[in-house]
């Protein structure tokens, strides 16, 4: 058989032409399966929203529960993001810059919250912050309560966020040139005036970024969440347990508004995302 | 150095507390009291079927997932073609969807008021709060792990090899097999890995539309829930520490990975971040 | 088994921009032929259209006596060899050169006895074992070859072969492939733009710029007559002179004759290669010695006169000679040169014997 190929060629083509085989099934492969998981589901949500209308959507959203719930969520991934941002910092900088004992392992251990299962995290920081635990028995003497109090979800949110703000830290510190600090260096800087001055700055887009990254993921967690949290409405519940509570009482139109508004957010932040990311790459020069 | 030395100290006790000592304390607990209540915890039958339950969803998501891999990097990262990008981009969509959104997707159109609901229930075909449902909550968070592996790997290595194997009178299959699968083989094996490793301890999706009947339609990660929210405490250590154990397994066979093809993956990173 | 190429009015563009433009040429059976010119000029995309991996927009290729111009490489019967050379990185270099014979399901006593032949051929017997990581550049070239002819084309192709390798090894392969080249006698196209590399290894040679064809024909051909200043300027270094033409004899603008020429009157441009210009020692000499450099075997003597400046080359030995010095003053002779007419006129012949001769005379 003859695999015989154009060769007059239309003046635009959607796709370059290519002598590698394959590209016809492979892409419909591909296209039909991220439709039937991915695009149809969410197309079924957007078409249910929709047949709520705006009053009906605002009527689920603007509730004091949902609002109370937003504001629970949003400052609390703020705040563990926030707190990972410096602390994640300097972890990046301590596996990046440094050598010491176990560095390899410590290194390892970053990607632990990627790894083990949320419904783990959740019982061992619960059990961990509850007043007789480990660290909550140090704590209760000091009137300081962290689980199912808000603190809690911010604990278990950095947990399980650390390793954005590392893993996307870490190529840049590797980076960095030593050169450019050296010169500094030569020029009379002390080690704190090099950092705050030519290594920040260099690090600060992907700073940003990991943040938002932080940010984006504790919005959607649940399972590391809900043990630790007290999960009482307005005060320690968070979003995603608000969903389930409405599913749970088969409310299938407020499950649907909450979830919807979670995807804009997530959209919101992913576009925040990639343009943060095109910035880096347009200050690389890339 | 003085600051050297702050600096070391300050991030290991950051990692200690925060991410060594809840992974110990998962082993402390399940051991608390003592072997015998481990190991009886573990082969209780309800247990049992709970892992049982988790390897049966993990074996079906896995492979599934793995073959869309495969066939996206080899469109994506082997053609130029309009909406590529946008392809990329649809693809780690499952990855920013919080994973309750995903299971309130299965719902909304197999549940009972969903879109589907009244043509299943007439059908007698059961998929929320059984095992299908539970599959396809899983797929769908599991989606992208292998694509976003192995795409940005077969990208990097070019299609040289691929268009020299042309030449030399190869068809399509062949090349594949012969001469992308090879290179790829251990991208594939690390997307699996991490596929596996989340299929497996998948909580929130697979909460929204299980049944929760522990003994039934309980995963591991449910299980985990049920015991401890039944106030054994212990029991709820001992299965999770199954998972833990799982976890850890994928974090020493991802390092080893990583610094066996650390050359590739650096040039791989660069492309990403750049 | 060689076969002839004819490549008639082919034309290939991408995103508005011509790589190449009505191309015709004709590839000798069992010649060796290289396409030269700088980057840009359409060379590796003829290249690449001769052997399938792409498609012209108009125009046919033919392969022997068959049109190949919709044909899939397979069935075009050449063998290609890429600039990164594309080993398998995961086969031995056994498997690499084995490669086209296990996709056409031969046989495997067959198989070793090809691959054993092509070893030796390539002088890597020893290396069947080893993992393209684990090999120089050179003999990685030499395996992309030995896999290349493992198909038994009817055509080879080499894009920029040795452009990756060090001058030393960049010379004995040269040497190697021309050697083999006389044992095969399979029609043979490479593409490179290191014109020293073209001329030593071609039979013919094809300067191409901005995807057309400037000149064909055997190197001593092209070097003796250049059909354009792009030619001769890229055949290697030569002085440029503006110059005009009065009665027959050729006058460089700057105001010193260079010699005669057949041509009209008018004005043209005139080259001159470093080694036809000789400094003269002269106390009343128009022209004085900026810098000798005697690099190596060749010695390079700038001149200046006026605002006019001229490269001149000499072997160590003939510097010696002459005895010439920085800052010393000089005559120039002039040995020989090619003019250029407006219009394309040219090339012609710069007839410097009358004027050596007076020079001689004092």
């Amino acid at each position: 058989m003859s695999a015989s190929i154009p060769a007059v060629r239309r003046p635009f083509s959607w796709r370059q032409p290519s002598v590698l085989p394959g590209f016809g099934p492979t892409l419909a492969v591909t296209l039909l399966w991220l439709t039937l998981i991915v695009l149809g589901p969410l197309a079924v949500m957007l078409w249910f929203a929709a047949g709520m209308g705006w009053s009906g959507f605002w009527g689920v959203i603007s509730t004091p529960r949902v609002l109370g719930d937003l504001r629970v969520s949003l400052t609390t991934a703020f705040g563990a993001s926030l707190v990972n941002v410096f602390f994640g910092l300097i972890v990046a900088w301590v596996l990046t810059r440094y050598d010491f004992p176990f560095r390899r392992v410590a290194d390892a251990l970053v990607d632990l919250p990627f790894a083990l299962p949320t419904a783990v995290a959740g019982i061992a920081l619960s059990t961990l912050y509850a007043p007789d635990g480990w660290i909550g028995s140090l704590l209760t003497p000091l009137g300081i309560q962290i689980a199912f109090q808000p603190a809690g979800i911010v604990v278990a949110m950095m947990f399980i966020s650390l390793p954005f703000i590392v893993r996307t830290v870490q190529p840049v510190i590797e980076d960095l040139e030593a050169e450019q600090e050296e010169a500094a260096h030569l020029m009379g800087a002390t080690p704190a005036q090099i950092f705050l001055r030519i290594s920040l700055p260099a690090i600060l887009p992907s700073l940003l970024t990991g943040f938002a990254l932080a940010f984006a993921r504790c919005l959607g967690e649940y399972g590391s969440i809900i043990f630790i949290a007290g999960n009482k409405p307005m005060i320690s519940e968070i979003v995603p347990l608000l969903i389930v509570a409405r599913l749970d009482q088969f409310d299938y139109q407020g499950a649907t508004a909450i979830g919807v508004l979670m995807l804009a957010v997530s959209f919101l932040l992913l576009l925040t995302i990639n343009l943060l990311q095109a910035w880096v790459r347009r200050r690389h020069g890339q | 150095m003085a600051s050297r030395f702050l600096l070391i100290v300050t991030a290991m006790a950051f990692m200690a507390v925060f991410l060594l000592l809840p992974l110990i304390s998962v082993f402390a607990e399940a051991l608390s009291a003592g072997l015998g209540a481990y190991a009886s915890a573990i082969v209780d039958p309800n247990v049992q079927s709970a892992i049982w339950l988790t390897l049966i969803i993990a074996a079906i998501t896995v492979p599934a997932n793995l073959i869309f891999g495969v066939c996206a990097s080899w469109c994506i990262a082997r053609f130029k073609f309009w909406g590529r990008d946008l392809l990329i981009t649809l693809i780690d969509l499952p990855f920013s969807i919080s994973p309750v959104v995903a299971g309130l997707l299965e719902v909304l159109l197999f549940g009972l008021n969903g879109l589907l609901g009244n043509w299943l229930s007439d059908h007698n075909i059961q998929i929320i709060f059984a095992l299908p449902g539970m599959v396809l909550a899983t797929i769908f968070v599991t989606f992208p792990f292998v694509a976003r592996e192995v795409i940005p790997l077969a990208q990097e290595q070019g299609n040289d090899e691929e268009e020299a194997a042309v030449t030399l009178g190869a068809s399509g299959l062949q090349i594949f097999w012969r001469v992308s699968l090879p290179k790829l083989r251990w991208g594939l094996f690390y997307g699996v890995l991490l596929c596996n490793a989340r299929a497996m301890g998948e909580f929130g999706a697979v909460s929204v539309v299980s049944g929760k009947v522990f003994g039934e339609t309980d995963t591991l990660s449910l299980a985990v829930e049920s015991l401890y929210g039944s106030y054994e405490i212990q029991a709820a250590f001992a299965v999770a520490s199954l998972l833990a154990m799982l976890a850890l397994v994928t974090l020493v066979l991802k390092a080893v990975l990583e610094w066996l093809h650390r050359d590739e993956l650096n040039a791989v990173k660069r492309k990403r971040t750049a | 088994m060689s076969t002839e190429i004819t490549i008639s009015h082919v034309s290939r563009g991408f995103n508005g921009h011509i790589v190449l433009d009505d191309v015709n040429l004709t590839v000798r059976e069992g010649e060796l032929l290289a396409l030269l010119g700088p980057s840009g000029s359409g060379k590796t995309t003829l290249l690449r259209l001769i052997a399938g991996l792409d498609q012209p927009d108009s125009g046919s290729i033919a392969i022997g006596q068959d049109d190949a111009t919709s044909r899939h490489p397979k069935e075009r019967g050449v063998g290609f060899v890429f600039q990164h050379y594309a080993l398998f990185r995961h086969m031995t270099v056994f498997e690499n050169i084995a490669f086209p014979l296990r996709i056409r399901k031969a046989r495997k006593a067959e198989i070793k006895a090809k691959v054993e032949e092509l070893l030796k051929l390539i002088q890597l017997e020893t290396l069947a074992g080893r993992y393209p990581a684990q090999l120089s550049g050179g003999q990685r070239q030499r395996v992309a070859l030995a896999r290349a002819l493992a198909s038994q084309p009817r055509v080879l192709l080499l894009d920029e072969p040795f452009g990756a390798l060090d001058a030393v090894v960049r010379r004995d392969l040269r040497r190697w492939l021309r050697h083999l080249h006389e044992e095969m006698h399979i029609t043979t196209l490479f593409v490179t733009h290191d014109q020293e590399e073209a001329f030593d290894l071609a039979d013919r040679v094809v300067i191409m710029k901005d995807g057309k064809i400037c000149q064909e024909g055997t190197p001593i051909d092209i070097y003796r007559g250049p059909a354009n200043p792009f030619v001769h300027e890229f055949l290697g270094e030569s002085n440029h002179l503006p110059a005009h033409v009065a009665g027959g004899v050729v006058l460089a603008d700057a105001g010193f004759p260079l010699g005669s020429a057949a041509l009209p009157d008018g004005p043209v441009q005139a080259y001159i290669r470093p080694h036809h210009v000789v400094p003269v020692p002269a106390a009343q000499g128009a022209w004085s010695i900026v810098r000798i450099a005697a690099t190596g075997a060749q010695a390079r003597i700038s001149l200046t006169r006026g605002g006019t400046t001229l490269e001149a080359a000499m072997t160590a030995d003939e510097l010696l000679e002459a005895g010439l010095h920085a800052g010393g003053a000089v005559e120039v002779m002039f040995t020989g040169g090619t003019i250029f007419g407006p219009d394309g006129a040219g090339p012609v012949r710069l007839n410097t014997q009358a004027l050596a001769h007076k020079l001689k005379a004092g």
